[in-house]
């Protein structure tokens, strides 16, 4: 009974996160296309709206191609790997009051340590491939997202010593009522001395998982234009299908992990909004708020998509001293002033 | 209860088969791998325990970046396997010393567990009795009875960070670097001269570059 109801939360995630990125997929595109004034995909369905699944279709309908030598069975398991890790981490996101399939109270580092997983996938295709650019590719993308996840794991934990709580769940909870009391403008009016510093940690947050999610400005593992395409060269058809899944539900989960950690998850931001739905079913006010957190989501994810229109593309050694010589000692001296503030700023 | 047995030994099973994969396997990046495979289930065997806040430290920690590293560092080597063979029997005597010497003290621990029950019941994480989450016992037990050694371990860990960096760290000559702050402080005038130049004439040397 327990067991088949965990498996049908599963089912239901999972499934939601795939119809999201089916158009979240175009959104991007289309985001893309506007700021460089084309039109974007247009031709399936109205609007282009069914594209993604025409491209769904052509991939898995095509040949996998195995190069010979390649470590067969490395060279499967890597997209696999990195398409199960990115749905992972949707169990512990609290999508509403109650909605979250793993509600643990290590929650903020289970996450954590699902997407340092991530960067496994990633080297594993690189180097199954046995040909030089994904390789140069996969070693890329493992110092870029090591350096990254230092300043990441700062950054969340400067939010939790605001919570004071690594459960997602109360993390979100903290943030209730009005909008100062999200974390971005440091968790209320007791904390005003945070504000400046948690504004600059959710900036941090934001530019790490762009790098963490390989996103331009940060696609050196991918790169285009030098690696043609990094670790994903050799791959053809469902595995690259994969790849290019996971790569989405990590930009999407990471889109909701900002959302969580600094702009208080399902909560509007004004308390009246909440009290006018106060008297319906809890399952309906539930499906309100987690509509309030998916509009955050989609916010965020426009964010990601004008980031990639807009910025080029960074140089390698400016992306690692960006990562060590600026965000680590600005996170570090972050984590320093809140747990200051915790400790000595509370009057009473 | 029967879900938890089936787990732990599921969870048990893989972490013994990948140690043994480790050591047996041919390729030394399928032996990087299968040690993360190992790492992994070791964490699970954590939360099995209760011990939540272990398991996923174990994970960021050895998982996500140790291993990561390893992993790097194999990939990158060339490594011949014929010359791995030879050498296989020359270090067999000191791998059964150690292997020996291994098997005895766990041996010992088990017999010292399985007869002395009461010792072992010691052992259980406090969590039980006070109705904490496991984070907030280790933060109690770690920052006040052992914060000296505990600052210790930190600075022991700094003076080996700075000592790799002191060893590997050369400044080369000749090798020019970006700075940031000269870029940006770049002015037209500091930046390019304006030379007059007669129609058919050279660039006078001293412009020239």
């Amino acid at each position: 009974m327990w067991f088949g109801l965990a498996v049908g939360q599963v089912a239901l995630v999972t499934i939601w996160v795939l119809l999201s990125l089916a158009f979240l997929l175009l959104a991007d595109r289309k985001i893309w296309a506007g700021v460089q004034m084309r039109k974007g995909p247009n031709v399936v369905g109205p609007f282009g709206l069914l594209q993604s699944f025409a491209d769904f279709l052509k991939f898995v309908l095509k040949e996998i191609v195995i190069p010979s030598g390649a470590d067969k069975a490395v060279f499967l398991l890597a997209p696999l790997l990195s398409f199960i890790l990115a749905f992972a981490g949707w169990a512990f996101i609290p999508l509403a009051p109650g909605w979250v399939v793993a509600n643990i109270n290590v929650g903020v580092l289970g996450l954590f340590a699902l997407s340092s997983l991530g960067v496994y996938g990633i080297i594993m295709g690189g180097w199954a491939s046995n040909s030089k650019y994904p390789f140069l590719g996969s070693l890329r993308s493992a110092a870029q997202m090591v350096s990254y996840e230092v300043s990441i794991g700062f950054v969340i934990i400067t939010v939790i010593l605001l919570a004071g709580s690594m459960n997602l769940q109360t993390i979100v909870g903290a943030q209730s009522g009005w909008f100062w009391n999200w974390n971005v403008f440091g968790g209320g009016f007791k904390n005003w001395a945070l504000l400046p510093v948690m504004v600059v940690m959710m900036v941090v947050f934001f530019i790490s998982a762009l790098a963490e999610t390989n996103r331009p400005p940060f696609d050196l593992p991918e790169a285009e234009s030098e690696l043609v395409a990094g670790y994903q060269v050799e791959y053809s058809s469902t595995p690259y299908l994969l790849f290019m899944i996971a790569e989405y539900s990590n930009i999407v989960l990471m889109c909701a992990l900002i959302s969580v950690l600094f702009f208080g998850g399902w909560h509007t931001g004004f308390p009246f909004i909440e009290g006018a739905i106060k008297g319906w079913p809890a399952t309906a006010q539930s499906a309100v708020l987690f509509m309030v957190f998916f509009f955050k989501i989609i916010v965020w994810f426009f964010m990601f998509a004008m980031v990639k229109a807009i910025v080029p593309r960074y140089r390698y050694d400016q992306l690692m001293r960006l990562g060590w010589k600026v965000f680590l000692p600005t996170s570090g001296i972050a984590v320093l002033l809140v747990a200051g503030w915790r400790v000595y700023g509370h009057f009473g | 209860m029967a879900l938890q047995a089936i787990a732990f030994y599921l969870m048990a099973a893989v972490t013994l088969g990948s140690g043994l994969a480790v050591i047996s396997s041919k390729n030394p990046v399928h032996s990087v791998l299968f040690l993360i495979t190992a790492f992994f289930s070791a964490a699970g065997l954590f939360v099995l325990l209760g011990a939540e806040f272990l398991a996923m430290l174990l994970v960021v920690v050895y998982v996500g970046a140790v291993a990561v590293l390893f992993l790097f560092v194999v990939m990158m080597l060339d490594v011949d396997f014929a010359d791995l063979r030879q050498g296989f029997a020359r270090y067999l005597p000191i791998g059964l010393v150690v292997a020996g010497v291994l098997t005895v003290e766990m041996v010992t621990v088990a017999i010292t567990v399985a007869t002395q029950g009461a010792a072992a019941k010691n052992a259980l994480p406090m969590a039980h009795g006070a109705n904490l989450t496991n984070t907030e016992t280790i933060g109690r037990v770690l920052y006040t009875d052992y914060v000296y050694f505990f600052q210790a371990a930190g600075l022991v860990l700094l003076v080996a960070m700075i000592g790799a960096i002191v060893l590997t760290l050369r400044h080369k000559p000749g090798v020019r670097r970006q700075n940031i702050g000269d870029q940006t402080a770049r002015t037209p005038k500091s930046g390019m001269t304006i030379v007059k130049i007669a129609p058919g004439a050279n660039i006078p040397e001293e412009n020239a570059q």
